[in-house]
């Protein structure tokens, strides 16, 4: 999946709200199914014959949810399972040769390198660059386009639009805006040396800005969908108590939306720990800044595809899975609280 | 010929008995009413006629079938859903026809057909409509004519009127029993409400927690309730249920110097008539009394005292509700013309006296006494 | 009728500098897409030029049709619908599915197996690629439509959604069918999947989106090599490094954001619906 599909299922996935209704609908066929479990043991005749029927409902949920879960299978637990063991293994940097298999012995040397480290920290860098921005504007927007004026679901369009352009057009574009010889840079008189995307200084925060560009209309949509869970009639309550535009937004707006705003946290978190794509066509494995934009998901990529050993990208791997995994746990808890204060 | 059987049925939902052990017959071309409160086990009885249940023990037959183990939908009963269950995305004739493209039904039949019940319920003008479009009125004829479309065995009907407004209700509920009387199909139709039932029924069969109380007609059921249950479930309001004692008294003068079997009850003992008596005699002691309120009436030499509590005005009748002595409350039921007394005054209130004044149930069991079996 | 008109004219001010604002924003956001546009239309001389061209005196349509033909831009968007089609369509079908079974049977291990399938959701292309690729290079995948398409035909949010929306259709409706003597096919086909075509619809524009967006799966698991491969990996071949290219590599990019262009214009609603699902509830 795409960065964007990525973070929103991720996001969406909410095990947790799921549970909930597993919970609730579950119980009454519970009821249900217990009830149907004594048919079997009372089995006057009547339960041969239930019993048939039952086996022929389970089967064709079996022949249902097959094709599914042969593809999870395959596709999403085999590989999550297959990373512990590629950790094992080492394959030297030399072509030809097989992977030996060293156990733990990896692990360590991979998580303490430089280069992981330094991984790691730019990826931090990049993140704190990209989320804050883009929800804040993502909530400025919203809050401005959620007025009923005319014409206004003109701009929503807009400002929604970005959520669809993909990361390669997005790189293309910003690619073209960022050179230096090219269009507006040269003509305002800006002409950095290094330019932008060979800056050390520069390089990161223009990824970043064009994954804000490009997270934008996700931020937009999720921000606007949370005002419109604001009841008006609070607001309005407010405005009657002669609380003003600045006193409602930052008393009654901000703290109702903040479980929509700690949702768009953590899915723009997730966004950010997975943009590869940028990163890969405007900076490149050729480019000299490259150490500087060498975000996790980019040294992953290269352990695998350049210095071709899995077992090292496996380990990294599941780093980044660990830390997509604790902020999908953080969100979990915190909207556990936030239904308990709902009831 | 399709009469339904319950023989022994019980159903168990894990550790709760919906139905316990029922025996029943609806008879051919019964409008039969399964009424009681809600989680009785009415619905879960029609259910298992249905086959969306399966039974945990005894036999459900339909005509002389046992349908134990036939699939719901070789057993050709329709039912009717409180919520209608139509559906959403089909017109109305798309949802009265839906039953019959199952069956193998040519398209010129199944129109035919469609149009057939259509009228029959009024719903000729409204064929293309989707259900949003429709009334709730309207919405429970569409549920009725998919019922009737595909002439079945049997009608199941799970409490069809209950999302309908008073008036509708009661006009609905005579066109269910016109429909019903033409068609002449078995029905078994499951209410809590009590006015339909007595309306509606030839028989009602009244449940308490899964276990069948009474199967009677409605003034059978009414005059001659079976046990305490029944006798407090039906009338509205319910009977008076007093602990009384059997007094075996002597004669005087208003009895012309026979014996008399007497009932003493909240301080007083009142002699019952000749009829209760002979049925009675040898009972208790130890009795529950139940006395409708409109066998009751308030009088300067009844035997009871009491002090009136709330006097509700119901138009034509007006209840009064007493207090008495001994703590216990009672209601009397009086035409509006009567002389209508104010909350806190003394009154003393009377039995008519006539046989079917006194309902007598025994104190342990709660069974009506003298009842021939 | 002072205030009252003092008040009034303080509305219009504000509705005045709220379009100002939403202006000037939506300005700034279209402003990429905008250059990238008229950058598109230029000849490669032009785009040196001081000031830089906001309008194209003479566009140069010829770039689009060199980006669809030498730059093969023709070649990935078909690339690229084969593969976002099979991706939806099996999205779909396996979410309808399994969906349906977890709405409307009973089967043991019911919740188990549901947990399975949501857990699916937190186990991120970036854990699974590595081993993906041996396995679609084993089954001799390697830069192909299956090596594409098919790790991507089933989604745990697929089946969390459409379960949702068929969870919402009456059971009566399912028992009211039954006893008409429609099975669990029948069912699913006539009632369950019609009365759940909005979230089908959310579910198909989501996984449109997602599919034709793809960036690091098509990259690996074709190599990266062209053309036969998707819009995305074959814009960052068409990214020259020359100013000459640079008007051809920008008609690619208008050319591969047009159909996502229609998908939001005809499905904004289902799009959002899709993309807040888990956030607002």
């Amino acid at each position: 999946m795409t960065d964007i599909g990525r973070a929103g299922m991720d996001a969406e996935g909410g095990l947790e709200a799921a549970a909930l209704v597993v919970e609730t609908h579950e119980a009454e066929v519970e009821a249900r199914e217990a009830g149907g479990d004594t048919d079997k043991t009372t089995g006057d005749g009547a339960g041969g014959a239930l019993a048939r029927r039952r086996r022929k409902e389970a089967a064709l949920a079996y022949v249902l949810l097959l094709p599914a879960l042969v593809l999870f299978g395959v596709f999403s637990f085999y590989p999550f399972f297959r990373n512990f063991k590629l950790m094992l293994y080492e394959t030297p940097p030399v072509p030809g040769l097989p992977a030996r298999y060293v156990g733990l012995h990896q692990i360590v040397p991979t998580i303490t390198s430089t280069e992981f480290t330094q991984s790691l920290v730019t990826t931090v860098i990049f993140v704190v660059l990209v989320v804050p921005i883009s929800l804040i504007l993502g909530l400025a927007l919203a809050v401005a386009a959620h007025r009923k004026l005319k014409g206004i679901g003109i701009y929503r369009m807009i400002f929604s639009s970005t959520v669809v352009s993909s990361v390669a057009v997005a790189s293309v574009v910003f690619g073209t805006l960022l050179n230096p010889v090219v269009g507006l840079l040269p003509w305002l008189g800006i002409n950095p040396t290094p330019p932008a995307l060979e800056s050390t200084t520069w390089a990161l925060p223009s990824v970043a800005l064009i994954t804000i560009w490009q997270f934008l209309g996700l931020s937009f949509i999720i921000m606007s969908a949370g005002l419109q869970s604001v009841p008006d009639e609070l607001l309005e309550a407010a405005r009657i108590d002669g609380a003003g535009a600045w006193t409602r937004f930052w008393r009654m707006t901000v703290p109702l939306l903040s479980p929509t705003i700690f949702f768009g946290f953590v899915v723009s978190t997730i966004y950010a720990f997975q943009a590869f794509g940028a990163i890969d066509i405007l900076i490149g494995n050729s480019n000299a800044v490259r150490l500087h934009t060498n975000v996790l998901i980019y040294n992953i990529v290269n352990t695998l595809q350049v210095s071709n050993n899995p077992g090292a990208a496996a380990i990294m791997a599941t780093v980044l899975f660990l830390i997509m995994l604790g902020l999908t746990v953080l969100q979990m808890r915190l909207l556990e609280r936030r239904v308990n204060y709902g009831r | 010929m399709a009469q339904v059987g319950f023989d022994g049925v019980t159903k168990r939902f894990g550790d709760t008995t919906a139905v316990d052990e029922l025996t029943l017959q609806v008879l051919d071309g019964e409008l039969l009413v399964l009424l009681g409160s809600s989680g009785c086990g009415k619905t879960t009885a029609l259910r298992l006629v249905a086959g969306l249940e399966a039974l945990t023990a005894g036999r459900v037959t339909i005509g002389d079938r046992v349908v134990n183990d036939i699939d719901p939908k070789d057993r050709d009963v329709a039912m009717v859903f409180q919520s209608y269950a139509l559906y959403p995305h089909l017109t109305v004739a798309k949802n009265i026809e839906f039953p019959l493209r199952q069956r193998g039904a040519g398209k010129e039949e199944r129109s035919a057909k469609v149009k057939q019940a259509a009228e029959t319920l009024g719903l000729a003008s409204l064929l293309d409509r989707k259900p949003a479009q429709l009334s709730g009125g309207q919405r429970q004829r569409v549920a009725l004519a998919r019922a009737i479309v595909r002439e079945p065995l049997v009608f199941l009907m799970d409490e069809p009127l209950s999302n309908l407004d008073a008036a509708l209700r009661v006009q609905t509920r005579a066109d269910i029993v016109e429909l019903q009387a033409r068609l002449n199909t078995t029905t078994l139709y499951v209410t809590h409400d009590q006015v339909e039932a007595m309306t509606m029924g030839h028989r009602i069969a009244v449940m308490n927690e899964g276990r069948l109380q009474q199967v009677a007609t409605p003034e059978d059921l009414y005059a001659r309730p079976t046990n305490v249950f029944v006798a407090h479930f039906l009338g509205s309001p319910g009977m008076n249920l007093v602990e009384g004692l059997l007094v075996e008294g002597s004669g005087n003068e208003t009895t012309g110097g026979e014996d008399t079997l007497c009932v003493s009850f909240l301080g007083a003992s009142v002699p019952l008539p000749a009829e209760v008596a002979t049925d009675v005699r040898g009972s208790g002691p130890d009795v529950v009394l139940g006395l409708r309120p409109e066998t009751l009436h308030l009088s300067t030499d009844g035997p009871i005292a009491a002090t009136v509590i709330i006097v509700e005005l119901l138009g034509a009748e007006t209840l009064v509700i007493c207090r008495t002595e001994t703590g216990a409350r009672i209601i009397v039921r009086q035409p509006a013309s009567a002389a209508r007394p104010s909350i806190g005054d003394a009154v003393r209130i009377a039995v008519d006296p006539e046989p079917r004044a006194y309902h007598l149930f025994d104190a342990e069991s709660g069974l009506r006494l003298g009842d021939r079996p | 009728m002072a205030a009252e008109t003092a008040s009034a004219r303080h509305r219009r001010l504000r509705t005045l500098g709220s379009y100002a604002f939403l202006t000037a924003a939506a300005i700034v956001i279209l402003f990429p897409i905008y250059v990238t546009i008229v950058n598109s239309l230029l000849r490669p001389d032009q785009l040196v030029e001081q000031p830089p061209p906001l309008v194209p005196t003479s566009p140069q349509w010829h770039n689009y049709v060199a980006a669809w033909t030498t730059g093969s831009m023709s070649t990935y968007m078909a690339t690229s619908a084969i593969m976002t089609f099979a991706i939806v369509a099996g999205q779909l079908v396996t979410s309808i599915l399994a969906a349906y079974a977890f709405a409307f049977l009973r089967f043991p291990l019911k919740r188990t197996l549901f947990v399975v399938c949501l857990a699916t959701l937190m186990i991120p292309l970036e854990v699974t690629f590595i081993t993906n690729l041996d396995t679609v290079t084993s089954l001799h995948w390697f830069n192909t439509y299956e090596g594409l398409a098919v790790p991507f035909l089933a989604t745990g949010f697929g089946i969390f959604l459409l379960r949702q929306a068929f969870l919402q259709i009456p059971r009566d409706l399912q028992e009211a069918a039954q006893l008409d003597g429609y099975g669990h096919l029948r069912f699913m086909t006539r009632v369950a999947v019609p009365l759940a075509r909005p979230s089908l619809a959310a579910l198909g524009v989501f996984s449109f989106l997602a599919a034709w967006n793809q960036y690091l799966w098509p990259l690996v698991a074709t190599g990266g090599q062209t053309p036969l491969n998707t819009v995305q990996i074959g814009l960052k071949a068409l990214l020259g490094q020359q100013v000459s290219q640079i008007p051809i590599s920008l008609a690619g990019a208008v050319i591969a954001f047009v159909p996502l262009l229609i998908l939001l214009l005809i499905f904004q609603k289902q799009l959002v619906r899709s993309l807040t699902a888990g956030a607002v509830k």
